[in-house]
């Protein structure tokens, strides 16, 4: 099946109104996991009315922003390699432990980005089916944490929707996605189909549709 | 007499590696990359070697390094791709290494697994996806998991911060990650370690991995740092 282009993409929400969006609905209290990229937008965008406890996958819990320059220690770090600080209340564990957080559902929210999310919640994020696969954790998250959300661009850099009636690329995990956030809209995965709980106010339903491959409804 | 596992050269703690030998190597990218013994590793001159960690390597140190020497047959890691990697990349694209691809948390469990005599174990992860083919399925509650083996290893190689002559470790903050479970599931964990201390010194309430964990260790008070190291280009040997 050839994929509808769309070259002329309406202008959406920047990222970190979507962050924003998703910092929102984050509830105090929660241990939250921010993938690597877009979603560590998230953690700018947390009100001051609620405290969020961050996770990363190699053995961090209460995980603190970039530090300075002159305090850098490549000791502490994040899943994605980069330096980090730990918070007050914040602990090191071993990777085992760490994914233990994960796997046994301890942790309330993932948020990922996407290459393609199908109408009945898989996911696919982490091959495009060439190069060296490298996975990560991944498929840890997607199938262990409570809640997956999903941050990305509503439509590929070529104009193609990214969320679709069925994935092509390969999967992350299977019906594991609950919530998508693009640019367009906030959008839930539900028995039938993509439900829009926030449309962005530039867009009608109508133009949604015709970017979006899968029913959505309101 | 006493227990001492201190030995003072490097190819003392490798001298009973051999060709074909399945080596972890402990460390999430640089944090507790046991860079000094990776490069007795590539001294000592073992071939054939299946490596598990969780990256590949960067730059022409530390695994890098001993990817680019041919020493290797077989990598099982989780994110084999970075920015920094050269040896495992090359090698790769001309079809000359093996890889197996690991979620990361199924292989943190399949390592601890292996150090507690566990053979096997079901999980979620990975259900549904190209990781899962040719794995066994199971349904419990209602919910379908993949049978997952344990990973055994002859080796580890370990990074920790403190240990005394009993190999009571302790690890400096993030480089802690794969170290404790690797050194539980390797028949010989073989320890690079930033200071050593008296056993009265050691606190028993802070010991992160006990001694019988450990096999054999190795004081390295100034360990090179990857980062560092790849932007001075420094290549091993």
């Amino acid at each position: 099946m050839t994929k509808k282009i769309f070259t002329n993409a309406e202008k959406g929400w920047e990222r970190g109104v979507i962050a924003s969006k998703i910092a929102n609905d984050l509830p105090h209290a929660s241990y939250v996991n921010l993938g690597i990229g877009m979603p560590e937008l998230v953690s700018q965008h947390i009100k001051d009315d609620r405290e969020i406890i961050y996770h990363s996958e190699n053995g961090l819990l209460g995980m603190g922003p970039t530090p300075n320059e002159n305090e850098i220690d490549f000791d502490l770090i994040n899943a994605g390699k980069k330096p980090v600080t730990i918070l007050p209340g914040g602990s090191f564990c071993h990777h085992a432990d760490s994914f233990s957080m994960i796997r046994g559902g301890h942790i309330d929210y993932c948020v990922l980005g996407a290459m393609e999310v199908s109408v009945n919640g898989d996911l696919a994020n982490w091959s495009t089916g060439k190069g060296i696969p490298a996975v990560g954790g991944a498929m840890d998250l997607v199938a262990g944490a409570k809640n997956v959300f999903v941050m990305t661009q509503h439509l590929t850099k070529e104009g193609k929707p990214k969320l679709v009636e069925k994935c092509t690329l390969p999967l992350t995990g299977s019906g594991v996605v609950s919530r998508v956030y693009t640019d367009y809209a906030v959008i839930d995965i539900t028995k039938e189909g993509f439900k829009i709980v926030e449309i962005n106010e530039n867009l009608s339903i109508e133009y949604l549709q015709t970017v979006t491959e899968g029913r959505v409804y309101q | 007499m006493q227990i001492n596992k201190i030995k003072t050269e490097i190819a003392e703690m490798l001298s009973d590696v051999f060709d074909g030998a399945t080596i972890m190597v402990g460390g999430f990218g640089e944090a507790g990359s046991p860079i000094e013994l990776l490069h007795g590793l590539i001294d000592h001159g073992a071939k054939d070697l299946t490596i598990i960690a969780n990256n590949s390597g960067n730059g022409r140190v530390g695994l890098g390094a001993l990817i680019g020497q041919k020493q290797v047959k077989k990598v099982i890691c989780s994110f084999a791709r970075s920015a920094k990697g050269i040896t495992f990349q090359e090698l790769y694209n001309k079809g000359e290494i093996e890889l197996e691809v690991v979620p990361q948390g199924t292989l943190a469990e399949r390592i601890r697994a292996a150090g507690s005599g566990i053979p096997a174990f079901y999980t979620a992860t990975a259900v549904g996806t190209p990781l899962a083919i040719g794995k066994e399925e199971k349904i419990f509650n209602g919910k379908k998991y993949i049978l997952e083996e344990a990973l055994n290893a002859d080796f580890a190689l370990i990074k920790a911060d403190v240990s005394d002559r009993y190999g009571n470790l302790t690890f400096k903050k993030t480089a802690r990650n794969f170290n404790p479970i690797m050194c539980m599931a390797a028949k010989q964990s073989l320890i690079q370690v930033r200071k050593l201390i008296e056993p009265h010194q050691t606190n028993p309430e802070n010991v992160i991995t006990p001694g019988i964990f450990v096999k054999k260790i190795i004081e390295i008070d100034n360990p090179i740092i990857e980062t560092n190291a790849i932007e001075e280009e420094l290549i091993y040997p």
